[in-house]
């Protein structure tokens, strides 16, 4: 497996008034091409902010972010953040939405856009205001605008928190054919361990702030995973333990 | 029926008005001021000669042409301040200063500058209703969400699908609001715009039926159909707030 993103000891602090706040202390991490991380971590650690400066929209203090060995100066269509508050349009319909990020190259947008409604299980809403849609077709609406232009990379950044549970399983679900189909690579912020053993290859966790990685499990498991495998079972445990939870 | 409901009271305390106002002008024996009947006759006879209808058109077309001038103007300035800092903070102060000074201020200059054609009052008016679009445009911009900002940078539109997909969409509720406070204000001024205008005008037929002769019913008819076409004008403004592609700010 070839390279896609090398971070190499990233390092952000904030100040407010005088005083400086490290929020991110110094993290190597290097993913794959095609591989899915998740990144998990104690909230209010950094993750967010993690992400930002792993997608391009903010500058790291210290050390540098290459992507395919280039450094990464800003965001750009190959790799589309999905972020925690949705930023799906609410002014243009699904289809309006999916066909946003598809630049002239594309002659027929509608039918690629359709395409993708169809993917996520949207057909028949295209024409739909968001306003018309629930939480999860917003999501499902969001990951498929981002998998319209084809990125080389999706950074999800707690997609489905805003999700009850059984509507999170099914768009997780989902999003893994879908992947099976369309190989990404996937950086997934996430609260839920569940969702993490679930989906990744790989789950690193976070110490608290300043974040700094903790340690790094693997999931050999292959898919399709049932939650219910005790060994996803004891895994998952470990990774709780790791975050300091003794279940 | 829920139509009725809501009619009924404000009509009712109209009618109320117009009986006060009657009988008030009975009992006093006022001469100079006006009975209802006495508006409504004076009215009348405006229409039949055909001169109401030159006045309300001249005041239109004044409102109208000065108002078109403001959105040209403030439009795309409060676009250009909403997203470049250094012309929010150089021109934002400037605005702020010339905002509050009553367009009656200007009427001097307006004469200087226009003359007393057609264009003084225009400029009055234009005066009137560019500063609130700006300010209105401006502040719409800056509270476009970031994550719809961050959405687009990140799908790398160009800067003409930003502006078409996004930013003016985003924007167009505010942009509707500010339009509907700035055609209020231009008709506002209407009356003090039309004090310098040639022979034509709803302000200048106020004016004109007090000097030549206290026709003060037509006073009084003049200030009723302003009030009425402005809440016209205020109506067809919030038609706009019903377009499908606003209405993700309105209903929630």
């Amino acid at each position: 497996m070839t390279d896609k993103i090398v971070i190499k000891n990233i390092k952000k602090s904030f100040s407010s008034g005088s005083e400086s706040k490290a929020v991110i202390d110094g993290i190597n991490l290097t993913i794959g091409d095609g591989e899915f991380v998740a990144i998990v971590g104690p909230s209010g650690c950094g993750k967010s902010t993690l992400m930002k400066m792993i997608a391009g929209f903010l500058q790291p203090d210290e050390g540098s972010i290459a992507v395919d060995g280039v450094e990464r100066k800003g965001p750009n269509a190959n790799g589309i953040l999905i972020s925690q508050h949705g930023s799906v349009f609410p002014w243009l319909t699904v289809q309006q939405n999916l066909m946003f990020g598809l630049n002239d190259e594309h002659i027929d947008k509608a039918a690629v856009a359709d395409h993708y409604a169809d993917l996520v299980g949207l057909k028949g809403f295209e024409q739909h205001y968001p306003r018309e849609l629930s939480g999860g077709m917003l999501k499902r609406a969001e990951i498929a605008r981002a998998l319209a232009v084809k990125p080389e990379i999706l950074y999800m950044d707690e997609p489905f928190s805003a999700l009850d549970a059984l509507m999170s399983l099914r768009i997780r679900t989902e999003l893994l054919r879908i992947l099976e189909e369309e190989r990404h690579t996937v950086i997934l912020i996430t609260h839920d361990v569940e969702e993490a053993v679930h989906l990744a290859n790989r789950v690193v966790v976070l110490s608290n702030r300043p974040a700094t990685i903790q340690t790094i499990f693997d999931v050999p498991f292959a898919h399709p995973r049932k939650l219910s495998d005790p060994a996803l079972q004891q895994l998952r445990d470990d990774i709780l333990r790791e975050l300091g939870i003794d279940c | 029926m829920i139509k009725l409901k809501k009619i009924l009271p404000p009509l009712a305390l109209i009618t109320t008005l117009i009986a006060v106002w009657w009988i008030v002008v009975v009992k006093t024996g006022s001469v100079i001021f006006p009975t209802p009947l006495q508006v409504v006759t004076g009215a009348l006879e405006l229409i039949e000669d055909g001169t109401l209808w030159e006045h309300i058109s001249s005041s239109l077309m004044r409102v109208g042409a000065g108002f078109l001038l403001a959105v040209l103007t403030a439009i795309p300035l409060g676009l250009w301040m909403g997203r470049v800092d250094g012309a929010y903070a150089t021109l934002n102060p400037v605005f702020q200063i010339m905002r509050p000074i009553s367009p009656i201020a200007w009427i001097p200059l307006a004469i200087l500058w226009f003359g007393v054609g057609n264009a003084s009052p225009i400029f009055l008016i234009f005066i009137a209703a560019v500063f609130p679009l700006i300010v209105q445009t401006a502040a719409g911009v800056h509270t476009i969400e970031p994550r719809y900002l961050n959405a687009a940078e990140n799908f790398g539109v160009s800067r003409y699908k930003l502006y078409r997909q996004v930013v003016i969409p985003a924007v167009l509720p505010d942009l509707i609001v500010g339009m509907r406070i700035s055609l209020g204000v231009a008709w506002l001024v209407v009356v003090a715009a039309e004090m310098i205008a040639l022979r034509s005008g709803l302000g200048y037929m106020i004016m004109d039926s007090r000097n030549a002769g206290n026709r003060y019913d037509l006073v009084i008819a003049g200030m009723i159909i302003i009030g009425v076409i402005g809440l016209l004008l205020d109506g067809l403004m919030r038609l706009m707030e019903g377009h499908k592609s606003v209405r993700w700010r309105y209903d929630r």
